[in-house]
């Protein structure tokens, strides 16, 4: 095991200087764009939000629902089926249909070519289940039926909620998918996320509506309360205009009233029925409704024809602006809820950077002392290799642009500390064999492969740790893991390839005189 | 040499009433959850302002009504750690926190760190805590079972489950809080515990082979001693480490070094008076390994 062939020697020059190299672009800056790589700090560290939306699809569920009892009446109706007293609840449909019809009806939801009742061949799965109840036929979403909406709505729900961060103008957001129902939002940098959370707090579902002359709370009519103010309006549940009209929102100071509003422009289809509805509606209030809450509900003085307006609503500058933003980006399919926030500051991610620094030298120095007082010059070596080490650990993590986290520090410090267990375990084994084995050479060679099932053991051991670690851990663990589990190939390179090629280099300088390890 | 074998009675009772008592610990007293696996809000604040302590925080707190507060120093004088429960699960709970502080001491209140873990996220990541766990002393009963005879296994596993639950009673015992980190920390104690017994046992091993003659009592006792020097001396590098973390690294890792210490600690006995004894009262012979490698 002694023995190092020239090829071999450069190969692990070749990959130890450029992993130097690599660990150094942290320190200075390179202009070859290849060398450009930082090793990314976690959010505990430089500061900034982690937040964990989930997607409330309830709502959802009920409106495909709602919509699907007027397409089964209608689609059945086509085939003289009469189908009765539907009741929706529990995301569940139930309704009645008279017992000659009811296996026809059941046949057509279990066709594999229903046109109702969609069959996905790979899932072997309908989209709805069907299923006698008492003297009701009940209809749900079946398993698949259920992921397939939900990954949609999450797919919607993400594109929004990009857009909106965006718009915000934080930098380097990262929102991801989580599961089917879940987002994943890291704001790095951001020590305050109010103004973020308030606006993904928001479905942002807009809508222009009459309000109704008919003070009743009857079919047609809904009542709905003012978003700021006291008081309440009935308002008609037909939508003249969407938020899907709006082209685009900006916030505008009036100069006629000096009043903040939000001018929008609407696409074809809504200018056009903006400009019937308030050419029919003149003297009508139209209401501007937000999720649920009336905004405002102007009086109509004028036909508006061009597809551009303003809404106001007493609003001050920001909150103009954030309604604009809103618009402008669009509504969530659901409404999502934040379900985990993990926010640090600037100032403790910089203490903690400190700290974790502080304790990486102080533990490394201390380790070092140790080895030398412990074992000479066997001490320098196994120190050389370590340090070695440290740096190579850095240049993989920054080869990899990895995330260093706090624990991920503590990983490294970890590392430190149990990396010298290759050395030591080859180290006591050649010192047992020096007694028994005269020839220098033979007993440093079977010292080292003797070892070496104990050291594989040994590390193994502690990367299996390190990968379930990163399987099951979040954030800051998982840098953990990265540090501990990088760590232990870099202590493999660094004792097998480099304190193995100085202790041959030694011993073969030192041919003559006695050697103590 | 030393004669470890002298004492593997005396410490096997040790360890047997370690396990009992940690395990009566944490059925009756139970481990202090901290809020990523309860649920709840953490806020940790700086201030400078003189009017700020404990127990005007505290006021202010009970003043908002939200039910059990806790209030404590944070690491120095200027820090403070408040822990409350998000009872009723409002939505803003943070805003309306940060704007009664104001309201009552002025802007002069930083949130250096405020984490918010809702009651289903709770719930999944102490599932996953102890999936991992589960998982990760799965993974080394398999791995060792390869490696090596199945007595091997069931004393290194011994070993396993006694420094993880040696380490969480001790944690019930002082009160310590439990967090994500804290399950980061016993994986990695599970993985230390390993690597030490495991560095023994290879040694029991080649012993075995090399001594037909030799009861196991005694040659256990041998395999200590050769891999003696060793395990203190990794022992010792490791605990400088985590000793290092531990004074200088924060207070955010404190119990993370805290619990590798202890861990660090109880796998380094446990590698000596547990996965060893087991060999010993399994009366593993030369014949015990032979069999197994004529099989293959």
């Amino acid at each position: 095991m002694l023995y190092f062939s020239k090829l071999k020697i450069i190969f692990i020059l070749i990959i130890s200087l450029f992993l130097i190299l690599i660990a150094s672009s942290n320190l200075f800056k390179f202009d070859n764009s290849f060398l450009k790589r930082n090793i990314n700090l976690g959010l505990d560290l430089q500061g900034g939000s982690y937040l964990l939306l989930e997607i409330d699809n309830k709502p959802v569920i009920e409106q495909k629902l709602q919509n699907l009892t007027i397409t089964l009446r209608d689609y059945f109706k086509g085939k003289n089926i009469k189908l009765v007293n539907f009741i929706l609840q529990n995301e569940k449909i139930l309704f009645k249909v008279n017992d000659k019809d009811k296996q026809k009806v059941l046949d057509i939801f279990n066709d594999k070519e229903s046109e109702i009742n969609p069959y996905y061949e790979r899932f072997k799965s309908h989209q709805l289940e069907i299923a006698e109840e008492n003297d009701f036929l009940s209809v749900i979403f079946s398993k698949q039926g259920l992921v397939k909406l939900k990954t949609s709505s999450q797919e919607q729900a993400l594109e929004i909620v990009r857009r909106r961060i965006d718009e915000v103008g934080t930098n380097e957001p990262n929102i991801l998918k989580r599961g089917n129902d879940r987002i994943l939002v890291e704001l790095p940098g951001l020590d305050d996320p109010m103004r973020v959370k308030t606006l993904l707090g928001k479905t942002a579902n807009l809508t222009f509506r009459f309000v109704s002359n008919n003070n009743e709370d009857s079919f047609g009519n809904e009542k709905l309360n003012y978003e700021d103010e006291e008081g309440s309006e009935f308002v008609s549940k037909r939508i003249i205009l969407s938020g899907d009209n709006l082209l685009d929102a900006q916030p505008r100071m009036d100069s006629e009233t000096n009043e903040t509003v939000v001018t929008f422009s609407l696409d074809r289809v809504g200018a056009k029925r903006f400009g019937k509805a308030t050419s029919k509606g003149i003297g009508r209030q139209l209401a501007i409704i937000l999720d649920g809450k009336i905004i405002s509900a102007p009086v109509i003085q004028d036909t508006i024809a061009g597809g551009s307006g303003q809404i106001t609503g007493g609003f001050t500058f920001q909150s103009a602006t954030d309604l604009a933003l809103l618009l402008r980006s669009g509504a969530l399919p659901a409404p999502l809820n934040i379900i985990e926030e993990r926010t640090v500051g600037p100032s403790l991610g910089q203490d903690s950077i400190d700290a974790g620094i502080i304790a990486l030298v102080i533990g490394f120095v201390l380790v070092i002392v140790f080895i030398i007082v412990k074992y000479k010059i066997f001490g320098i070596i196994t120190n050389t290799a370590l340090i070695i080490n440290l740096i190579l650990l850095v240049g993989v993590l920054t080869l990899f642009e990895a995330t260093l986290t706090l624990p991920g520090i503590a990983g490294i410090i970890l590392t430190v500390g149990m990396a010298v267990d290759a050395n030591v375990l080859i180290f006591e084994r050649i010192r047992e064999e020096l007694k028994n084995e005269k020839n220098r050479l033979i007993a440093f060679d079977s010292g080292y492969s003797k070892s070496k099932t104990a050291i594989l053991d040994a590390n193994i051991t502690t990367l299996l740790a390190a990968i379930i670690l990163f399987f099951m851990g979040s954030g800051p663990i998982k840098g953990f893991s990265i540090t501990l589990g990088v760590g232990i190939f870099t202590t493999l390179f660094s004792v097998y390839f480099i304190a193995r090629l100085l202790t041959v280099l030694y011993i073969s300088k030192n041919k003559d005189k006695e050697v103590v390890i | 040499m030393i004669s470890f074998n002298k004492y593997y009675n005396q410490f096997n009772i040790l360890s047997i009433s370690l396990v009992v008592i940690s395990l009566l610990f944490l059925i009756f007293k139970g481990l202090n959850f901290g809020i990523d696996f309860k649920g709840g809000i953490l806020i940790e604040l700086r201030s400078t302002d003189s009017k700020v302590n404990v127990s005007s925080l505290r006021d202010r707190f009970n003043q908002m009504d939200l039910g059990d507060v806790s209030v404590k120093k944070f690491g120095n004088e200027t820090d403070y750690l408040i822990k409350f429960e998000n009872k009723d699960n409002k939505k803003n709970i943070i805003e309306e926190v940060k704007k009664s502080l104001d309201k009552s001491f002025g802007n002069n209140i930083d949130f250096r760190r405020v984490e918010n873990v809702g009651p289903k996220v709770s719930a999944e990541l102490l599932n996953s805590g102890i999936i991992a766990i589960s998982v990760a002393l799965a993974l080394m009963l398999i791995y060792i079972w390869i490696r090596f005879e199945w007595q091997f296994s069931l004393g290194a596993i011994c070993a396993l489950f006694h420094d993880v639950i040696v380490t969480l009673g001790l944690f019930s015992l002082l009160g310590l809080e439990i967090n994500l980190s804290i399950i980061a920390a016993v994986l990695t104690i599970v993985g230390y515990s390993m690597n030490d017994t495991v560095v023994i046992f290879d040694r029991v091993r080649e012993n075995l082979r090399k001594y037909a003659d030799i009861k196991i009592f005694e040659l256990t006792n041998i395999s200590i001693n050769e891999t003696l020097s060793r395990t203190l001396i990794t022992s010792i590098t490791t605990l400088l480490a985590l000793v290092s973390i531990f004074i200088f690294g924060g207070e955010i890792l404190k119990g993370f070094s805290l619990a590798m210490i202890f861990g660090v600690i109880f796998g380094t006995y446990s590698s000596i008076y547990i996965a060893n004894t087991i060999l010993v009262r399994l009366n593993v012979s030369q014949k015990t390994i032979l069999k197994d490698e004529e099989k293959n």
